[in-house]
């Protein structure tokens, strides 16, 4: 037997005490998944409180060039949304996850747990896009494993992908890099990947024209490092949305965040649907967009480099980096008052990816 | 999608906080009722950037913090039994009960499924005959409509296993309770505006009258909150009081008649207790004897369950605009998002949810700020 957990004894501000099972918040990328983290997995696998956490960890092997390393599991449903499926969405994530520390995808593994009854024909098809997607992001899938468990246990199928990257000499690129003076940009127009999934959510089907955003990065993250090997920080929004990745980087940094409502690009079907469903843009998950937390100096060049990218088209800049209320991401509102964002507690869309 | 642009105007907005700065010249305390107008004066920052002296009392409307403790442990009670499926608006699933929340029960195996519309709760008895599927059923006079329509078709198709545990209240009796208060500051009102597209403004006449206080119906977007404001103000400055619809694009003086009538056949009028205030009477709705056999509280027999409030929360005092809700103690510290004390603290319309998230940098405390980081995307 292991030694029970002192729960008393946890000093965070917004302890689990009380919660003694998980809940679908968990999974939700916000304050509770981060708790999980904290006060689980962390210290039962010796690693420091301290520890930065980042999309992907980065591995000294001994040669110039470091190793970058992620996994993430995909539980979506429905498997099938506008734009894309479970498959793709597997493969173009831990891709994002890898390019987000500015690391080119080598190698990903692909593991699949399976609920009995099936069909086969809906598992080719889901591996079928995961093929198609690992060829345009230019990775191969490696290894990987299958499993089964009793029908009823699976909602048909949830995949887990790992990958390793090669990260270029010269490149550190990781929250606590953020600088007062930084400016933060956006990679495009935001909520699309959450939209879409939750249009198609049953109860809760509702017409609309918006598909994914789902897009592998690292392209995008090689045209900005060509520009310039020190990009302080880059993120991708997935669940947690803007506002979660904008929070993490101010904590991580110990620096404020403030930026501009209204130059974060809000597609208008985006806004309709947040404003009918009672959600807010900037916590809703993106799949192919990313934030990035550069010097002023270059982010002209990065600005333009990123624009004449495919998936780097809406870049704008939507703030800066500011050593005012440390950890605390502020935003101007159209109407010139400021409001803080906080971190999304989690359950806002729960199963987004 | 034109009416979210034209209805955030940031210059017709200077223009209306210009236009206000101008008419006021005393101190006037005004309540916005709805708690989707709390929102968004938190969220945009409208309170901000009124004149010092003009006060917004956040009211209370948000048919989330109001449904009693008592009825949250008859919910609980029932999604914990089994062979239910017990089906909600979502914002209730974190309401805490007594000493749980329906996420907890759902962690704990009950069938706790939230829906969109309660015809999909309709849809989940029919295709799950072997269930008892139950629907809470909460609201204002907004959510009335569906809800009543839903037993209506439940009735229709026969289905005998559908019910509904009602809580709703009603906006005229709480307006009627504060302002006939003599502990209240509220110099006029913002109505509810979604309400009214129901029921219509012919309920705030006699109110007005009897209180001689301008009631003014109000839309959501911060250009209808500032014009409703405006016009409240100018009442109150030329020492007038009278009812006023500046949402006239979405609310009529009869409202949907045949909505109403649909909630009459359904829903009868009765006494009703609103969570941190008290006992308002003739402030709800319960099923009507037509009805009376889709009524879950008797289905279930759940009528002896001891309930209490936190002893820290002051949700009461906030609802009824006696405090703020960063003035609370307990704000930011023993109660958060995460872990609420009370009703106000949980759904993106309570007045305490629309201050921990959207507060402004004056209202920080430093304990409040901190949180755990990382992630694993």
């Amino acid at each position: 037997m292991t030694e029970p957990i002192d729960i008393g004894g946890w000093s965070c501000p917004v302890p689990l005490r009380g919660q003694d099972r998980v809940v679908l918040g968990h999974g939700g990328g916000g304050r509770l998944s981060a708790e999980l983290i904290e006060h689980i997995f962390l210290p039962a696998f010796g690693c420091s409180p301290e520890a930065e956490l980042h999309d992907s960890a980065v591995l000294d092997v001994g040669a110039a060039e470091r190793v970058a390393f992620s996994t993430d599991s995909y539980v979506v449903r429905p498997l099938f949304f506008p734009g894309g499926c479970i498959g793709d969405l597997a493969v173009n994530g831990t891709v994002n996850d890898l390019a987000m520390s500015g690391a080119r995808p080598v190698a990903l593994s692909a593991g699949f747990i399976l609920e009995e009854g099936l069909p086969i024909e809906l598992l080719g098809r889901v591996a079928h896009e995961m093929g198609a997607a690992a060829r345009r992001a230019d990775v191969r899938i490696v290894t990987g494993d299958t499993k089964v468990v009793d029908a009823g246990l699976a909602d048909g199928l949830y995949v887990n992908t790992a990958g390793v990257g090669v990260i270029p000499e010269g490149v550190d690129i990781r929250p606590s890099r953020a600088r007062a003076g930084d400016v933060v940009i956006l990679s495009g127009p935001i909520g699309l990947h959450g939209i879409a999934v939750m249009s198609q959510r049953e109860g809760l089907e509702f017409g609309t024209e918006i598909n994914t955003d789902s897009a592998p990065l690292h392209g995008l993250v090689a045209a900005m490092l060509a520009v310039s090997t020190d990009l302080h920080v880059l993120r991708d929004p997935t669940r947690g949305g803007v506002a979660a990745s904008l929070c993490e980087i101010a904590a991580a940094a110990h620096l404020g965040i403030e930026f501009e409502e209204t130059r974060v690009p809000v597609p208008p079907e985006v806004a309709a649907a947040c404003s009918f469903l009672g959600l807010d843009p900037l916590g809703i998950a993106n799949e192919g967009r990313l934030v990035a937390i550069v010097a002023p100096g270059i982010v002209d060049e990065v600005i333009a480099a990123m624009q004449a990218h495919e998936f780097g088209r809406g870049a704008c800049v939507i703030g800066r980096i500011v050593e005012d209320h440390p950890g605390v991401v502020v935003a101007r509102t159209a109407l010139g008052a400021s409001r803080i964002v906080d971190m999304p507690l989690g359950e806002q869309l729960p199963r987004i990816c | 999608m034109k009416y979210l642009d034209e209805f955030n105007d940031p210059v017709v907005a200077r223009q209306l906080f210009a236009e206000i700065e101008r008419i006021t010249t005393r101190p006037w305390a005004i309540m916005e009722v709805c708690g989707g107008q709390t929102h968004s004066i938190i969220r945009n920052g409208i309170d901000q950037l009124l004149p010092e002296n003009i006060e917004l009392i956040h009211g209370p409307g948000c048919p989330v913090c109001v449904t009693p403790v008592g009825m949250i442990d008859k919910a609980l009670d029932i999604a914990s039994q089994p062979g239910v499926i017990f089906c909600s608006f979502g914002d209730m699933l974190r309401v805490p009960g007594t000493s749980r929340d329906l996420f907890h029960v759902k962690s704990e195996g009950g069938d706790v499924r939230v829906v969109y519309s309660p015809l999909d709760a309709v849809k989940l008895a029919e295709d799950h005959p072997d269930r008892q599927v139950v629907f809470f059923a909460i609201g204002f006079e907004t959510t009335a409509p569906a809800n009543a329509m839903a037993v209506h078709q439940a009735r229709q198709r026969g289905l005998t296993n559908f019910s509904v545990l009602v809580s709703h209240v009603l906006v005229p009796p709480a307006i009627e309770a504060i302002a006939g208060s003599p502990a209240t500051r509220v110099d006029g009102f913002l109505a509810a505006g979604h309400v009214c597209s129901v029921m219509g403004t012919w309920q705030y006449g006699p109110l007005v009258e009897r209180h001689r206080v301008p009631i003014v119906v109000t839309g959501f977007e911060p250009l209808d909150v500032l014009d409703g404001i405006r016009r409240v103000i100018a009442q109150l400055e030329s020492g007038t009081a009278a009812l006023e619809n500046a949402y006239a694009r979405v609310v009529t003086d009869a409202g949907n008649v045949a909505a109403q009538q649909m909630v009459d056949d359904v829903f009868e009028v009765c006494d009703r207790r609103w969570r941190g205030i008290g006992e308002i009477p003739l402030s709800g709705w319960r099923l009507s004897a037509r009805y009376g056999d889709f009524d879950a509280e008797t289905r279930f027999d759940v009528g002896a369950i001891d309930s209490s409030e936190s002893a820290l929360c002051r949700s009461g005092e906030v609802l009824q605009g006696l405090i703020k809700p960063h003035e609370c103690a307990a704000f930011g510290v023993e109660c958060t998002p995460r872990r609420p004390l009370g009703a106000t603290m949980v759904s993106g319309e309570g007045a305490c949810a629309a201050y921990h998230q959207y507060r402004g940098l004056d209202v920080i405390r430093p304990t409040a700020v901190s949180g755990p980081r990382g992630d694993d995307d």
